[in-house]
Parts: structure tokens; C-alpha cells; sequence
């Protein structure tokens, strides 16, 4: 298979570049003591201590961290619920009608979802603000958690279920002792998942949130919408490495994951 | 084990289907049969089928076919060199990394690179084809988009690479096949799922993209999520924008069926 090996490393590396460009791009100026996105006139860091000082916008980092860190564990435990349902239904029926609403939200346009949720958050009567994003982060990250849990349990042998009821676990043994522990990389897979979904949505956010309470996303169209400032791009720095972070903790976690474990349950 | 002790895997989940997926959906269908005033209307529906909706969402679907295409024709052989790295998780974990990446930064960084002093007017400059207007132009507005979608339509496709049996490309090299035959036959059949995901992700997000069309598109391109953010929270002509999304479901319906997959795993 040692055939020429250069063009598919040139062709991923020109992925890599394009994929990535953009974003240095921006951070490479979040130094420019020009104040524009086109000429690099010296070194400055009065952006990040512009942006330190902006308590402003330190509360809408913390909101939406906030919203996503709770979305993202909520939603985890709705959806681990939720794909056991789905996998252990047994009629066939009952799992495909599940499955396809569970699918619902997930091709949904974000403006649908936005639009709908407006309407019924509107008709309880519920004041559009922090409630209003967070159910609205939870509603749209349960079925990505579902979809990654559910091939972890559907690869699952049955007969390893029967082995641990045959050698006396009750049913929550068999949940907490043989299930979820063999889901638990699906379950990661879910929460991170349900993590980027809710930092990344704008569309949503933006029609369930109030005049009050801003998430990031929201925060930076508007920015964006009045021109370049480099205050935004002192931000995204700051994301970028914190998203990196973020990827070295989840890959170390899968990795470690990936290691045989305890297959065997043990009394 | 009996599926009745189960059921109380069902009761968050049936809970979250009920109320944020069928009952924003139903709410939907609801307005649209009303007008800005709150009278019972099928107006609505008639303005719909008049040439200037009609041809809005004729060029919304165009759209979104070229940025489906565009990110295809670029993902699958990403996605096809990535299965063959040595530490492929990593790099898949890399080429995902940008998606994490708030959706409006990126397009804000393109406001920087595809600006009138932009680096990518320096570079044509450089290159002596001559700097020219680039943001606020359809190409701008697909680049950007296939740019944004590019990881999503990557994942999909990598894992069900990622899922194939190598024996079956040796048995098909032994069987004499060539490797275009092998990949025709054999690598591309066994990933459609993996393309019909791709595409599905890639689509439906595409026909809706509001933000996209404001910052890079400058209102030249109104999709379909323009028209129903329009008139959800501009002109607060909730029904009309219902109306455009009970058509949106109706396309997403379509698609979903057109690539929906057949789930074949027995329990």
C-alpha cells in the first residue's frame, strides 16, 4: 500500500489550513494596535484588557457557560433515559415512532425550532429570559444525546444483561453495574455534544431571549452587526484556547475510556 | 426482563417529546392560520403561492443544494484520508475542532478576510488578478457556509468509513477489482448512510440560515429562515412566518424521508 503518498497529505493539510486560517486570522489581529482586521501597524494588548475590564460582557461569558454546562448535564440524563427507552422498547412500532420524533428536533431548522419555541413559551406565558434559553438549550440537545448513546446500547449484547440477572443483580445493578458503565463513551460523547450544541446556537437563542439576558453568540451578531471590533476577536482568542482545553480533556478522557475495563461484573 | 418496570425510563423523555416536539410543532400549524390581527385565515397560504414567496424559496433550495454539494464533494475525501492517518482520532478530533468555534466568529472572521482591504483581496492583488467587492456576493455567502458545514458533513462520513470492514476491500482487490471499482462498489455503497447523514445535517441548516445571509450574504440572499425571522421578530407577523415554517417541515419532512435509512440492527 506504499504507493504515492504525497497528494493526500497535501489535500489534508489545505483542509487543515482553510479550517483553521479564519480563525488565526482573527486572533493574529486581536493584537493590532491598528483597531482594523487589515493592517498590522504593532503589538498591543489593549483589546484583552479592554475586554477584562468589560463586566458587561465577563456576566454574558458567565451566562452562557452557565446555560451550557447545565443544558449539556440535563440533557445528558433526559437523554441517557431516553435511548434506553428507545433501545429496550418492544414493539418495533413504539421504537420507530420514537425514534422519528426523536430525529424531529434534530433536522429542524434552528429558525423552526426558535420560531416554535417562541410561540409556545409565549403562549404558557413564561417571561422570555434565562428559563426561557435554558429549556430551550435542553429541548434541542436531547436527541444528539440520544443518537450518540443509543448505538452504545444497541451494540450491546443482550446476553450480558441475562448473564448479570442470572448471577442475581436486580435492575438496578444491571443499570448502574453493566450498562451504563459500557455507555459511559457514549455518554461523554452525548455530553460534549450537548456542550457544543448550546455554546454554538445562536439562531435559537435569539428568538427565545428576552431584552434582559444575552448569551455570547447573541452578544457578538450584534457586534458584529454594527462592524469590526477587535474586542471580538480579543474574545475569540480567549474561546479558542479555552475550546482547546477543552478537546485535550475529552480526548485524554476517551482515550482512557478506550482501555479494556471492567467487562466483567463482579460480585 | 418485562418492559413495564422500564417504564420509568420513558417518563422525561415522553415528556420532553410531548412538550418540545409535538406541541411547538402543532403550535405552528396553529398561527399559521391566522392573520396579524387574529382573525381564522387561509390568507396566508394564497400569499404564499404568489411569485415572490415562490421564488424566495425556489433560490433558498438552490442555495442549499450548491453548499450541500460543495461540502460533499470536499468532505468525503477529508473524511477517506482520515480513516487512513495513523492517529486518526486525533485528527478527526482536529477537524472538528473548528465547529466548536462559535458559528458567528467565524463568519465575523470572514468579514475581516473577505473585507474590501481584506487578505483575500491583498492576495488577488498579489497574485495580479486585482482586488474586487467579495463579501456581500453569493460566492462569499456559499464559501462561508460550506466553511461553517464542512465538519458536520466530515463526521458522519468518517464514521461510517471508520465502520467498515477492511476485509471486504481486500476481498474485493483479490476479486480483482481496480481501486475505482472497489471504491464505487463497494466503499461508497457501504457509506451512504454516512452521506445521507452528512447531507441531511448539511441541508436543512442551510436552508435556514438567517445570520449567514445578514453578515456575509448583506441581505442579497433571503433563505427561507430569513423570511421567517423577518417575520417573526420584525414584523411580528406571526402567522405569515408560521406559514413559511409549516412549508420548511413539509421540505424537512421530504428530505428526511428521501434519506432516511432503514434501521436493520435486530436487539
Amino acid at each position: 500500500m506504499k504507493k504515492n503518498r504525497k497528494w493526500p497529505a497535501v489535500y489534508l493539510a489545505l483542509i487543515f489550513i482553510i479550517l483553521y486560517a479564519p480563525i488565526f486570522y482573527l486572533i493574529f489581529y486581536s493584537f493590532n494596535s491598528g483597531g482594523n482586521m487589515y493592517q498590522f501597524e504593532g503589538f498591543t494588548l489593549d483589546w484583552y484588557r479592554e475586554l477584562f475590564a468589560d463586566t458587561r460582557l465577563l456576566i454574558i461569558v458567565l451566562n452562557t457557560v452557565i446555560i451550557a454546562l447545565l443544558s449539556a448535564a440535563i440533557s445528558t440524563i433526559i437523554g441517557v433515559a431516553g435511548a434506553l427507552a428507545i433501545a429496550y422498547a418492544r414493539k418495533r412500532r413504539v421504537k420507530n415512532t420514537l425514534l422519528s420524533l426523536n430525529n424531529v428536533l434534530i433536522v429542524s431548522p434552528d429558525v423552526i425550532i426558535g420560531a416554535s419555541f417562541l410561540i409556545l413559551f409565549t403562549m404558557i406565558g413564561l417571561k422570555l429570559g434565562f428559563v426561557s434559553v435554558l429549556l430551550a438549550h435542553i429541548a434541542f440537545s436531547v436527541p444528539i444525546v440520544v443518537l450518540m448513546v443509543l448505538p452504545k446500547i444497541e451494540e450491546m449484547s443482550t446476553s450480558m444483561i441475562y448473564a448479570a440477572m442470572d448471577l442475581g443483580a436486580s435492575r438496578l445493578d444491571v443499570l448502574t453495574k453493566v450498562i451504563l458503565p459500557y455507555i459511559t463513551p457514549g455518554i461523554f460523547a452525548g455530553f460534549f455534544m450537548a456542550l457544543t450544541y448550546s455554546l454554538d446556537d445562536f439562531a435559537v437563542t435569539f428568538f427565545v431571549t428576552g431584552n434582559g439576558f444575552t448569551t455570547l453568540s447573541v452578544e457578538i451578531y450584534s457586534l458584529a452587526r454594527r462592524g469590526v471590533s477587535l474586542n471580538i476577536n480579543a474574545l475569540s482568542a480567549l474561546l479558542f484556547l479555552f475550546t482547546i482545553i477543552l478537546v485535550t480533556g475529552y480526548y485524554f478522557i476517551t482515550k482512557r475510556n478506550e482501555k479494556p475495563n471492567g467487562m466483567g461484573v463482579r460480585q | 426482563m418485562r418492559t413495564n418496570s422500564r417504564n420509568f425510563y420513558l417518563i422525561p423523555y415522553v415528556l420532553w417529546i410531548a412538550l418540545f416536539v409535538v406541541t411547538p410543532l402543532l403550535l405552528v400549524l396553529y398561527y399559521s392560520f391566522f392573520d396579524i390581527e387574529g382573525h381564522f385565515t387561509l390568507e396566508n397560504y394564497r400569499k404564499f403561492f404568489t411569485p415572490v414567496y415562490l421564488k424566495m424559496t425556489l433560490s433558498s433550495f438552490w442555495y442549499a443544494f450548491l453548499i450541500t454539494l460543495f461540502s460533499l464533494l470536499i468532505a468525503y475525501p477529508t473524511a477517506y484520508l482520515l480513516t487512513k492517518t495513523k492517529h486518526k482520532q486525533l485528527w478527526l478530533l482536529l477537524i472538528i475542532l473548528p465547529s466548536w468555534i462559535n458559528l458567528l466568529l467565524k463568519a465575523y472572521a470572514f468579514l475581516g478576510i473577505f473585507g474590501t482591504y481584506g487578505a483575500a483581496n491583498s492576495f488577488l492583488e498579489a497574485m495580479g488578478i486585482g482586488g474586487r467587492q467579495i463579501l456581500f456576493t453569493d460566492f462569499s455567502f456559499i464559501f462561508v457556509s460550506v466553511y461553517i458545514f464542512l465538519p458536520f458533513m466530515i463526521l458522519p462520513i468518517f464514521n461510517s468509513l471508520d465502520e467498515l470492514n477492511p476485509t471486504l476491500l481486500d476481498a474485493s482487490n483479490d476479486l480483482g477489482g481496480s481501486s475505482w471499482v472497489t471504491f464505487k462498489r463497494v466503499i461508497f455503497p457501504l457509506t451512504l448512510d454516512g452521506v445521507k447523514a452528512g447531507c441531511q445535517i448539511v441541508f436543512i441548516p442551510a436552508l435556514s440560515l438567517f445570520m449567514l445571509t445578514r453578515l456575509i450574504a448583506g441581505n442579497r440572499v433571503i433563505t427561507l429562515g430569513t423570511a421567517i425571522e423577518q417575520h417573526f421578530l420584525v414584523t411580528q407577523d406571526w402567522g405569515m412566518g408560521s406559514t413559511i415554517a409549516v412549508f420548511l417541515i413539509i421540505a424537512m419532512v421530504l428530505i428526511m424521508v428521501l434519506t432516511g435509512r432503514r434501521k436493520r440492527g435486530i436487539l
